[in-house]
């Protein structure tokens, strides 16, 4: 393992990179004129944490890494602010970032494995990430390794039988080399979650599966940091982090407006957006 | 199409009672007047497919009409068991929605491209599978074959505008609608693709080089009688779709001139390399994979070319 130890960078630093990341997230999706900036948005925090919180042990430099954390974001559609994320941590140009959607781009609508370094898993159809993840974590087990795999699924996302048959795996397993984290942001695309499909009770649910779950505010970056690595350290079963989310989070008119689940902002709603979500000083 | 669809599809359920919609999470901006007129008769079953389908198999069974309504690939290819072993095993009435057959969610990137759907449908016998090629055939279809006893598979696409030239929204099942003629070469086109297949023939009359196009909407059951006696009127015919090139039009074209010894070459147009790169949006993919109208029209060319000197 290449990677230095990573020396956490203060909340402040963090909630800042979650900004850079935002604007970035935001931008690209104008720029293509489409994408998902609700559920981009809503996941700022859990992908700052994971990248730049001292969680993730990876290389940029050196992407192939036998030994790197494996980090699969399940819920597709969010993947602007994992490029952003990728970018900023030097896996390919931050340039790069507005050519989402493009012809020729490898920046894909959807992760594609294959296409950009740090890509892990092609998602894009709901449900499946984590049962890939759960193949990560078994590998790295035979293969003697110390690398975690952590999984990001949407809420909306859970309600996919296949969820729930990894749900049910992992803990038999005795995976505690996977965390699942859920961006409960309570919409998904038709509308509110407890409208259309009730998760409700999400904790009981993935602790009766067997799973040590914690509960968080997504957005509290100290907390996401501190639930991320308690997750890490947890033994004998795989964690499930619930991080209450708000989709569209941080630009006041996407925050809970469903309709920028998977629309872009025009012209004068990035301005807009991109002045609130300026860097803090 | 869909929205065009979705709307004659409120009207049949005004009429008969048995008609239901449900989809997993995919209504938005396009299921909501049928869940408003009819509430009892709508679901949402959230992001779940697999389980859609199998509630409409109940549904069904229990003297149901039900429309499952998805983007194409996870209305296919998610739950495809689930419709072998119920709808079409057991001949019932599950009509299932795919909307954005072929490259229509483009840059989405290929888990959502819809390019074997019509393929893994057709190779089952027992269910209904139709590409109409313009929303006007859309529904027409639909009108036609909402009552039939056995499942349906309607593959769908998003444009509400274009038109094909000389389609008149006909469509038969197991018909196929000749839309233009000509003596030099005959298109088979499927699906939404269709106007680019029309606007590759015009450009090659230009040139004095008349093709004859003939539409294929209902793929299952195939319009055997229609193909064959096209067919025997070309040495080349030339297949469009928006889809694997094995197991689609290209595929049925082939089987038919074969099983029946005709003589004509046939050229097909469509998707030849696994997914995965490039990206883009849905013109550009059509450009890549050969099947924009330049693309065709010169295709078109060579194989009269080509044809000329056997
Ligand atoms: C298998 C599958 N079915 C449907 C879709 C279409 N789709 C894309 S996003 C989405 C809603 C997801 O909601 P959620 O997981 O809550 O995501 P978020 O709110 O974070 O955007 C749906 C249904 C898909 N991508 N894959
Ligand atoms: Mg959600």
């Amino acid at each position: 393992m290449t990677a230095a130890v990573a020396i956490t960078p203060s909340v402040e630093s963090l909630q800042n990179t979650a900004r850079t990341l935002r604007r970035h997230a935001l931008r690209m999706i104008a720029e293509a004129k489409s994408g998902h900036p609700g559920g981009s948005l809503s996941s700022a925090e859990i992908v700052t944490a994971l990248y730049f919180g001292g969680i993730l042990r990876h290389d940029p430099a050196n992407p192939e890494d036998p030994d790197r954390d494996r980090f699969i974001l399940s819920k597709g559609h969010g993947v602007p602010i994992l490029y952003a994320a990728l970018a900023e941590s030097g896996y390919f140009p931050v340039e790069e970032l507005m050519t989402l959607r493009q012809v020729d781009s490898r920046l894909q609508g959807h992760p594609v494995l294959g296409t950009v370094p740090g890509i892990e898993a092609s998602t894009g159809s709901l449900g499946q990430g984590l049962s890939i993840g759960i193949g990560h974590a078994v590998a790295g087990r035979l293969d003697g390794k110390q690398f975690h795999t952590f999984v990001v699924l949407g809420d909306g996302e859970c309600q996919e039988g296949q969820v729930w048959e990894a749900a049910m795996a992992a803990p038999n397993f005795e995976l505690d080399t996977l965390t699942a984290i859920v961006d409960s942001n309570r919409y998904q695309l038709d509308g509110a979650v407890e409208d259309i499909m009730s998760l409700a009770p999400i904790v009981d649910k993935f602790a009766a599966f067997g799973w040590n779950v914690l509960e968080i505010d997504g957005h509290d970056m100290g907390a996401v940091v501190a639930a991320l690595s308690q997750a890490r350290a947890h033994r004998g079963q795989p964690t499930c982090i619930i991080a209450h989310t708000v989709k569209g989070k941080g630009v006041t008119f996407m925050e809970n407006d469903n309709e920028f689940h998977g629309k872009a902002p025009n012209k004068d709603q990035l301005e807009v957006a991109l002045s609130q979500l300026a860097p803090v000083t | 199409m869909r929205a065009t669809f979705i709307k004659a599809l409120a009207e049949i359920a005004e009429r008969d009672e048995r008609v239901m919609l449900l989809t997993a999470d995919l209504g938005y901006t396009v299921l909501e007047e049928f869940a408003g007129r009819f509430p009892s008769r709508f679901f949402n079953v959230g992001v779940a497919e697999q389980n859609m389908l199998g509630v409409a198999t109940g549904l069904a069974e229990s003297g149901f009409i039900p429309f499952v309504y998805s983007i194409a690939t996870f209305a296919t290819l998610r739950p495809y068991e689930f419709i072998r072993n119920g709808p079409i095993l057991h001949q019932l009435p599950v009509r299932i929605v795919g909307v954005g057959g072929g490259f229509e969610y483009g840059t989405a990137g290929p888990t959502h491209h819809a390019v074997e759907d019509v393929g893994v449908l057709r190779l089952q016998p027992g269910i209904t599978v139709i590409a109409p090629a313009d929303y006007n055939q859309a529904r027409t279809a639909l009108e036609t074959t909402w009552e039939l006893d056995g499942p349906v598979y309607y593959r769908l696409g998003k444009d509400e505008q274009r038109l094909v030239p000389g389609l008149d929204g006909a469509f038969s099942l197991g018909r196929a609608q000749l839309v233009r003629d000509g003596d030099a070469l005959l298109i088979v086109v499927m699906g939404s693709v269709a106007p680019e297949a029309v606007a590759a023939a015009e450009e090659l009359s230009v040139d004095g080089i008349e093709c004859a196009v003939l539409v294929v909407a209902s793929v299952s059951p195939v319009p055997e009688e229609d193909l064959i006696e096209q067919l025997s009127r070309f040495r080349t015919v030339l297949t469009v779709e928006a889809h694997f090139v094995t197991g689609g039009v290209g595929s049925l074209v082939a089987e038919v001139a074969a099983d029946n010894g005709l003589g004509c070459r046939v050229v097909r147009n469509g998707v030849k390399v696994p997914l995965g790169a490039p990206g883009g949006s849905e013109a550009y993919l059509l450009d890549h994979h050969g099947l924009s109208r330049g693309k065709l029209r010169e295709a078109a060319r060579l194989a009269v070319l080509q044809t000329a000197s056997i």
